[in-house]
């Protein structure tokens, strides 16, 4: 980069114009402030040591628990981009896990004098199904969106209230103890000195760049987001596109499930991915996908979920009661969406920063 | 001719938008107390002009001068605070409402900070009666016919105390008793000395209930009239006729007409209809050759090529490529077996606006590759430059938006995304509507260049003229039907235009 295009980034910076350009600065620049804010208020904050050849630190802890979020935010990063909605992504979390846990079960016996654990039916079994079910699922609301018609918010409403049901259907209304080590490694091992979620997010993150970039599916999805009728006119068939969509953000979730079941060890069917949903949409919204369609941003979506994550644990660390933690997250998102909308801005600012236009 | 019962002037109303110009110094006055049909063909400035008078657009220059002030609505609200309503095609009210609620939305008579249900409903139950209308105003809107919620959209007008009433195209959706209750009403508005703005692109009805008419073009006005002095040829011509040898530019094809008599038929249509939309139409089109179709807005011209393409569904009949029938469930089909389709609302239905022109050209060649043949960037950036390139588009790159660029380019744009797939038959719906002279002519030339390498294409122009000048053959459509076929030495301005009338001389 020469000289004078670095002066002029700084100066389209200073204006805020720079982030007309590329929507993922935007959450970048929050995450960077969250980060700056804790430099200031929370001295523990960046503090990693190395334990038992594992990083240890409040930025790894966060990395490790955005990891369900992230990739549910992967998956609604199309949906939202179709100009579609998933609000069953919760409910799927939850099913993904109780299935899993279901199939594991897990014992400990002794063979021979030595402990061993034992599972139900063998563990790649058991996630391999887990994910399957998790995509079927991802295909009824695909199905029930692009065959049937029904708006997205509807069609996934009903599997966002009747999952909850089926994952304690599965779970027989328990919440049911996995007993199966290998299984925490899912959620809680480590590969690399890092957290090994952080390699399933990757991987899933860039399979979605390659499948997006590298086949014509990226360039359908925005068409259906820009102008579902043209796309149509123009001889694509965007029933299969938006089916596959959908089928994406359940893989996604069964995923996810996984990660949320081996982190606790458990299968909560009733709370296990609550209210997932609304952080996903809001991850995607931060990482400056627009709600109307069109345009997507994976990495934005994953930085947009990594901003919510250190946004809730600064706001435990620096000492916030309990009770009023949702209270300051709802304010510090709402200052969050007023900056990044243009029409704001230009209102706030006036005309001097409507330079990237 | 100073009216003294004039109550609307509007005088030298221009508009531009983006790359063509709406409007150009259109006067329009408007008495009280008469129908007044304002009519047109598409991109005729109709409904600009009346988004102008109602506050919906803002207007470069000219004045309105409405009962005897001059006023410049802001908003379709503060048009409405003036005295003049409008009644929409699509019914735009609460179908969940009661009729009184409907009637009385935002202005409720209240009692002691209550609404008062019974005044509403006795009032609402008077102004109805004064429309011939009596129904229970306290059902919901929603269990009565399309007809009745337009004469509750009319009534919640005259609430208003309008001056002047906008009705655009109300009877589209009605049956022809219901046109006749709404017509009846609006003799009785009529003679109350209400100001009648008709919009309609039904000929008959006009000259059923119309006093005037205004005939607009291409954003210009064409002309007054009085309905009983102007014969519906004459209508006909004004709206569709000639427009000064603007286009001589284009070469007549007359060399081609006889020249395609002996090729092979390309497409074939056999007996293809909807109900109520199009009645059976069979056609044919030959390797190289243009078929023009005439007709009016709403005369099956755009149906046809919709169900052609399989975008509407047909009830039955057939269509054929190149002998082989196709599957006419999807556009995908019938992409896939050589057609490609420009539509006539480019914005809704062709373009992908917030995409760049890149996507947009390639879009069409990658749906025909699949999923998995995918085109890289750098194959995208040579296709989309090689069309920019051969169809003279004016855009600073192929990352540009096309939201962007102007309407002509746009078009073009569309044009090169079909093109790309490289196809046999070209469906092209009013391709040169809403842009500017200069691209007019130069699409019309890519079109017949386009015959020359053998492509079969068929032709829809709201501009007679276009048609006659690009077409071997030319289908004339009326009301859903197709009236007549025209080759060669037998295409003529005057009969075609007395055929779309209705057959008088």
């Amino acid at each position: 980069m020469s000289n004078l295009k670095i002066k002029d980034y700084f100066k389209k910076f200073f204006t805020l114009s720079i982030f007309g350009s590329s929507p993922i600065l935007w959450p970048l620049f929050f995450l960077i402030l969250v980060l700056i804010f804790n430099l200031l208020f929370n001295k523990t904050f960046f503090h990693i040591e190395i334990k038992d050849g594992h990083l240890y630190g409040s930025m790894i802890d966060i990395l490790n628990r955005a990891t369900p979020l992230m990739l549910v935010s992967l998956g609604m990063t199309l949906v939202i981009a179709s100009t579609g909605i998933d609000i069953s992504v919760g409910a799927i979390v939850a099913i993904s896990g109780a299935i899993a846990a279901k199939l594991i079960g897990g014992t400990l016996v002794l063979k021979g004098g030595v402990q061993e654990y034992v599972t139900l039916v063998p563990m790649p079994v058991a996630i391999i199904t887990a994910i399957l079910i998790s995509t079927i699922l991802g295909l009824w609301n695909g199905m029930l969106v692009s065959r049937v018609g029904i708006q997205p918010i509807v069609a996934t409403l009903i599997l966002m209230v009747a999952g909850r049901g089926i994952a304690q259907l599965i779970t027989s209304g328990q919440i049911i103890t996995i007993y199966y080590k290998h299984y925490f490694f899912i959620g809680n091992g480590f590969l690399l000195m890092l957290p090994f979620t952080l390699f399933i997010v990757s991987i899933v993150l860039i399979i979605s760049l390659i499948l997006t970039r590298k086949t014509a599916i990226g360039l359908f999805i925005e068409s259906v987001g820009t102008n579902a009728r043209a796309t149509k006119y123009s001889g694509i068939n965007s029933q299969n596109v938006i089916l596959l969509i959908y089928a994406f953000s359940g893989f996604c979730c069964g995923i996810a499930g996984l990660i949320v079941s081996s982190n606790v060890k458990s299968a909560d069917g009733n709370n296990a991915g609550l209210l997932l949903e609304l952080d996903a949409i809001l991850a995607v919204a931060i990482g400056g996908t627009s709600m109307a369609g069109g345009r997507f941003f994976f990495l934005g979506s994953i930085i947009g979920a990594l901003l919510i994550q250190s946004l809730t644990t600064s706001i435990y660390a620096i000492g916030v009661p309990p009770e009023v933690t949702l209270v300051v997250k709802a304010i510090v998102v709402f200052i969050l969406c007023l900056i990044q909308s243009e029409t704001f801005r230009k209102k706030i600012f006036g005309k001097r920063l409507q330079g990237a236009h | 001719m100073a009216d003294k019962q004039q109550i609307l002037t509007m005088s030298d109303i221009s508009k531009s938008f983006p790359g063509v110009k709406a409007l150009s110094n259109v006067n329009f006055r408007l008495l009280k107390g008469e129908v007044h049909a304002l009519m047109g063909e598409n991109g005729a400035g109709k409904s600009t002009l009346i988004k102008v008078l109602t506050g919906v657009h803002d207007f470069d220059n000219g004045k309105i001068l409405f009962d005897g002030k001059i006023i410049k609505p802001e908003s379709p609200l503060d048009a409405q605070k003036m005295g003049i309503s409008t009644v929409y095609q699509e019914v735009n009210l609460c179908p969940n409402l009661s009729v009184s609620e409907n009637i009385f939305i935002g202005r409720q008579p209240m009692k002691n900070g209550f609404i008062n249900w019974n005044e509403m409903n006795k009032q609402s139950e008077t102004i109805l009666d004064k429309l011939n209308i009596k129904i229970d105003v306290t059902q919901l809107l929603s269990t009565y016919s399309v007809a009745i919620q337009q004469m509750v959209s009319i009534a919640r007008s005259l609430l208003i105390s309008a001056k002047i009433l906008i009705l655009d195209e109300p009877t589209s959706s009605l049956d022809e008793s219901e046109v006749n209750q709404l017509f009846s009403v609006i003799n009785n508005l009529k003679s109350e000395g209400l100001a009648i703005l008709f919009i309609t692109h039904f000929l008959d009805q006009v000259y059923q209930i119309a006093d005037r008419i205004t005939v607009l073009k291409n954003g210009e006005l064409v002309g007054e009239y009085k309905t009983n002095e102007l014969p519906k040829v004459e209508l006909v011509a004004k709206m569709i006729g000639k427009e000064l040898a603007k286009f001589s530019k284009i070469p007549k094809s007359t060399e081609k007409r006889k020249k395609s008599n002996n090729e092979n038929v390309l497409l074939k249509v056999n007996n293809l209809w909807r109900k109520s939309i199009l009645k059976p139409v069979t056609l044919e089109v030959n390797t190289g050759e243009v078929l023009g179709f005439a007709g009016l807005l709403g005369s099956g011209r755009t149906e046809s090529v919709r169900l052609i393409f399989g975008i509407d569904k047909h009830q039955q009949g057939e269509v054929l490529i190149k002998g082989k029938k196709i599957n006419l469930d999807t556009p995908k089909n019938a992409v896939s077996s050589g057609m490609a389709f420009c539509p006539e609302d480019r914005k809704s239905e062709g373009l992908l606006s917030e995409l760049t022109v890149r996507e947009n050209i390639i879009l069409a060649l990658q749906g025909k590759y699949g999923l998995l043949k995918f085109i890289n960037k750098k194959k995208q950036d040579e296709i989309a430059n090689e069309y920019i390139k051969i169809l003279n588009i004016n855009t600073p790159s192929t990352s540009q938006k096309v939201k962007n660029l102007s309407g002509g380019n746009q078009q073009k744009i569309i044009l090169a995304r079909w093109l790309a797939t490289n196809p046999q038959v070209l469906l092209l719906d009013e391709p040169t509507r809403g842009i500017d002279v200069g691209a007019k002519a130069e699409i019309l030339k890519f079109i017949l260049s386009l015959c020359n390498k053998g492509i079969g294409i068929v032709f829809i122009s709201s501009e007679l003229d276009e048609v006659i000048n690009c077409s071997n053959r030319i289908l004339v459509l009326r009301d859903g039907e197709k009236i007549s076929e025209l080759t060669g030495d037998d295409i003529d301005e005057n009969l075609i235009m007395h055929t779309i009338a209705g057959g008088q001389k």
